[in-house]
């Protein structure tokens, strides 16, 4: 017992002694991003901004996603899953305590999950709970979830940011005053220019490096280039104006990380509506469009071309960029064989990111090339959603969809482009069901050809997410495989 | 004088009522849905019927008017749909930013255009004459948000005597505030100074052409005595119209300068909820916005009168 005690003084004498050594190092950070988040809920609303601020940092669920979107354990320290693969049972960690405070247990965990599928949820990634049975209490710290259906991505989704493990008695004023279990506390909000966190000390995992976090909304790209370049800021994250890259990647100041995201930007294409839903008439338009060049001309150069709707970065992906290649003259051929030799015209909505408005303008081009007229309109977000998304009032959109892992969503007829294909559906449904992971890696890869060969959207590149930093500052995350940025791990070097 | 008061009081309030039926229309007619604009593209159908019911969103037309004109009347401006907090606290805490730039840049434009309007209309045809004229025409040609930019450029990227912009709030102390609003606040005074400049200048050379600045130098006053006691006070109607427009310009025009230099004030406010379809946030802060001009024209209405007798005579 007494060396124990000696040890722990050693220990924390060293601690101490090193904690000295660096304390030259700086233990802030100002990080920028483009936009602020409406409130602070991550379970009650889809802004990614605010998973960008929050995830990891100060909410955690009982999974988390690492750097390289892989799921590694959270909350949960470890988990059964039952022969049949529909009961999983989750050990907590212990000892983790919320902000204020209280201790995390089993009954939290049953809160959380309860109240993102309840009837009157207000949960954006709803979808994510309707699969789950019941939830039960063991013991304080283990938790048993049963599902109706096994559910292959139940691990994964539980590692979302509208999974997260919130406490019933903080959910009274959680849009402006998160509490959660992270290695940051929330502290301060002044809206419209910034948030605050602190080094939680109380962690239960790997403390922070950092002391104390400042995030600041900066939406204007040119006040963005402003601020980095007069060190206002120490990072921004998502830098909205691609075209200043090389001028930071000259600076020794800055370094310049660009990473990839979860987000295909499609030319989605309204599949019931004519002459769209004739899959020639969506092959040529395939063929007519020049990824690389929207590439150059709209994202300057930043950005993977992609030939279905997977990210380049998953294992599971495979390239299809062959089945749509840039082939204006079979485009024309396609076009005449589908009986629009002459052409036809049909409409372009764009929503306001510049992936959209400028690559708009390019495929506007492109397709005029082959004889397709469009009539582009630009649409702000709410109008895009009311317009195209819910009222599939459209011929053609661009959009990017940011959701990890979303191929799901061609196995839903009612969705904005309405592709309807049973052996789709069915093939999804196999997927669901299976939780072997080479089983998985088949199924996904089958999923991915399958649309990239019935042509339902054009699918044009995986949006790339430039980061822009001090070059002392480590530990960032590069790539984006959900909206993140996690600093449990960043510090300065000396 | 009384009844001038009371009948500008009058016009007020019928304005402000015209103007809040306009708004609420206008806006309730703008397309899209803020709840799923906040759901996103994932959201299944109950649970936008969840938030929707949760917004109150429901209802008809004239009863959401009734709820909202209500409310402004006794002070409360309702709660945004997105940030879930009342719009009046919102209001307050982005007019700390946005009142005290808008008084700034209307004193440095006040600061410049009177001494250079006076200064030029007494030397009228000399080159500083000339040159005050040439500046003023450079300084309403510059778009303001370049004019911004290039500030940036210079005093925060390259000399590094002001950040690129932002807000620390006016705990960080008086002068930091103060020195954080320094380039928004020239950059908004800007134009405003030129034209102001310019309209001091043309209403002063008017008044030193009327007979009574020649009767007055008749009696024995100089130049310069004629020229501040009696042609200054005379010149200053027209300016003073001037100015009341440019404050209210200066307070809602300053969306962009805002957006340029990240303060969160009211116009960055109006811009993030108009796309968020916060509409309750829109109607209450341009129907602020719409007050704050109305009061202002009131009050240079009554100032009008305190410079000129004759108005408050006249019915």
């Amino acid at each position: 017992m007494r060396l124990r005690k000696f040890g722990l003084g050693l220990v924390s004498a060293l601690a101490l002694a090193a904690s000295m050594g660096v304390a030259h190092a700086k233990s802030d950070i100002v990080v920028a991003m483009q936009l602020e988040p409406p409130h602070l809920d991550p379970t009650g609303a889809a802004a990614g901004a605010i998973d960008s601020v929050l995830y990891s940092n100060v909410f955690e669920g009982l999974t988390r996603f690492g750097p390289d979107g892989s799921v590694n354990p959270g909350l949960a320290e470890s988990w059964e899953i039952s022969e049949d693969g529909k009961t999983y049972t989750f050990k907590l960690h212990e000892g983790v305590k919320f902000h204020d405070g209280s201790d995390l247990t089993a009954d939290d965990v049953k809160f959380s999950l309860d109240r993102a599928r309840a009837d009157d949820s207000q949960n954006a990634q709803k979808a994510l709970f309707t699969g789950i049975e019941t939830v039960e209490v063991v013991d304080p710290l283990t938790v048993k979830v049963t599902l109706k259906e096994p559910n292959g991505s139940f691990l994964f989704n539980m590692a979302w940011g509208d999974a997260v493990i919130v406490a019933p008695e903080s959910i009274g004023d959680i849009k402006s005053k998160p509490i959660g279990t992270g290695a940051f506390k929330f502290t301060n909000w002044v809206q419209g220019d910034r948030i605050d966190l602190e080094k939680n000390a109380d962690y239960w995992g790997e403390p922070a490096k950092l002391d104390k976090v400042t995030f600041k909304f900066i939406s204007d790209p040119t006040a963005a280039f402003a601020a980095v370049m007069a060190e206002d800021v120490n990072a921004f994250v998502g830098f909205p104006a691609p075209e200043n890259l090389p001028q930071f990647e000259a600076d020794s100041r800055f370094q310049v990380l660009v990473g990839s995201t979860e987000g295909e930007t499609i030319l989605a294409a309204n599949n019931k509506l004519p002459p769209l839903d004739n899959i020639k008439v969506r092959e040529a338009i395939a063929h007519a469009v020049d990824r690389q060049a929207i590439i150059d001309g709209a994202m300057f150069g930043y950005g993977t071309p992609i030939g279905t709707h997977f990210a380049p970065h998953s294992p599971d992906y495979v390239d299809l960029t062959a089945n749509s290649q840039y082939d204006p003259e079979l485009a024309k051929k396609l076009l005449a064989e589908a009986g629009y030799a002459e052409g036809f015209t049909t409409t372009l909505k764009l929503p306001p990111p510049s992936y959209a408005r400028r690559g708009g303008e390019i495929i506007a081009a492109q397709l005029r090339a082959v004889g397709i007229e469009t009539e582009i309109s630009n649409l702000e977000w709410a109008q895009w959603l009311e317009q195209v998304f819910k009222g599939k009032d459209f011929g053609l959109t661009i959009v990017s969809h940011t959701e990890p892992m979303d191929i799901g969503i061609y196995a839903r007829p009612d969705y904005y482009f309405q592709y309807d294909n049973a052996d789709f559906q069915k093939l999804f449904a196999d997927l669901t069901a299976e939780d072997d992971p080479e089983k998985r890696s088949v199924l996904l890869k089958q999923a991915q050809e399958m649309i990239s060969k019935d042509y339902v959207n054009t699918y044009l590149f995986q949006l790339a997410f430039p980061t822009i930093a001090d070059a002392k500052i480590k530990g960032l995350w590069e790539n984006q495989p959900t909206q993140a940025t996690d600093l449990t791990a960043v510090y300065w070097e000396d | 004088m009384l009844q001038y008061f009371l009948k500008r009081l009058l016009s007020l309030g019928l304005s402000l009522v015209a103007a809040s039926v306009v708004i609420f229309l206008a806006l309730e007619v703008v397309p899209g849905d803020p709840a799923s604009y906040m759901l996103g593209l994932n959201a299944q159908e109950d649970t936008l019927a969840a938030l929707r019911q949760e917004l109150g969103l429901g209802g008809s037309l004239f009863e959401r008017y009734a709820t909202w004109a209500g409310g402004l009347l006794v002070g409360d401006f309702g709660t945004s749909y997105t940030y879930r907090t009342p719009v009046a606290g919102m209001i307050a805490d982005r007019l700390w930013v946005s009142l005290p730039l808008a008084l700034y840049a209307l004193v440095l434009s006040t600061l410049i255009a009177f001494p250079a309007g006076i200064w030029a209309a007494s030397r009228r045809g000399s080159h500083a004459d000339g040159a005050v004229m040439g500046v003023t025409q450079l300084g309403i040609a510059i778009p303001n948000f370049w004019f911004a930019m290039l500030m940036v450029l210079v005093f925060a990227i390259n000399l590094r005597w002001f950040s690129a912009g932002g807000f620390p709030g006016w705990d960080a102390g008086f002068f930091v505030a103060l020195k954080a609003l320094t380039l928004p606040a020239i950059a908004l005074a800007l134009p405003q100074a030129s034209i102001l400049t310019r309209v001091m200048r043309s209403s002063l050379l008017d008044t030193l052409g009327e007979d009574f600045i020649r009767t007055a130098r008749a009696k024995g006053l100089s130049k310069g005595q004629a020229l501040w006691r009696h042609a200054v006070r005379n010149a200053l109607i027209p300016v003073l119209t001037i100015l009341g427009l440019q404050f209210s310009f200066l307070l809602a025009g300053a969306i962009i300068i805002e957006n340029v230099f990240f303060l969160p004030g009211l116009g960055r406010l109006v811009f993030q909820s108009i796309s968020a379809r916060d509409l309750i946030v829109v109607e209450s802060v341009v129907m602020l916005l719409v007050f704050a001009v109305i009061v202002v024209n009131f009050t240079v209405d009554m100032a009008y009168a305190w410079v000129d007798p004759r108005l408050r005579r006249r019915r």
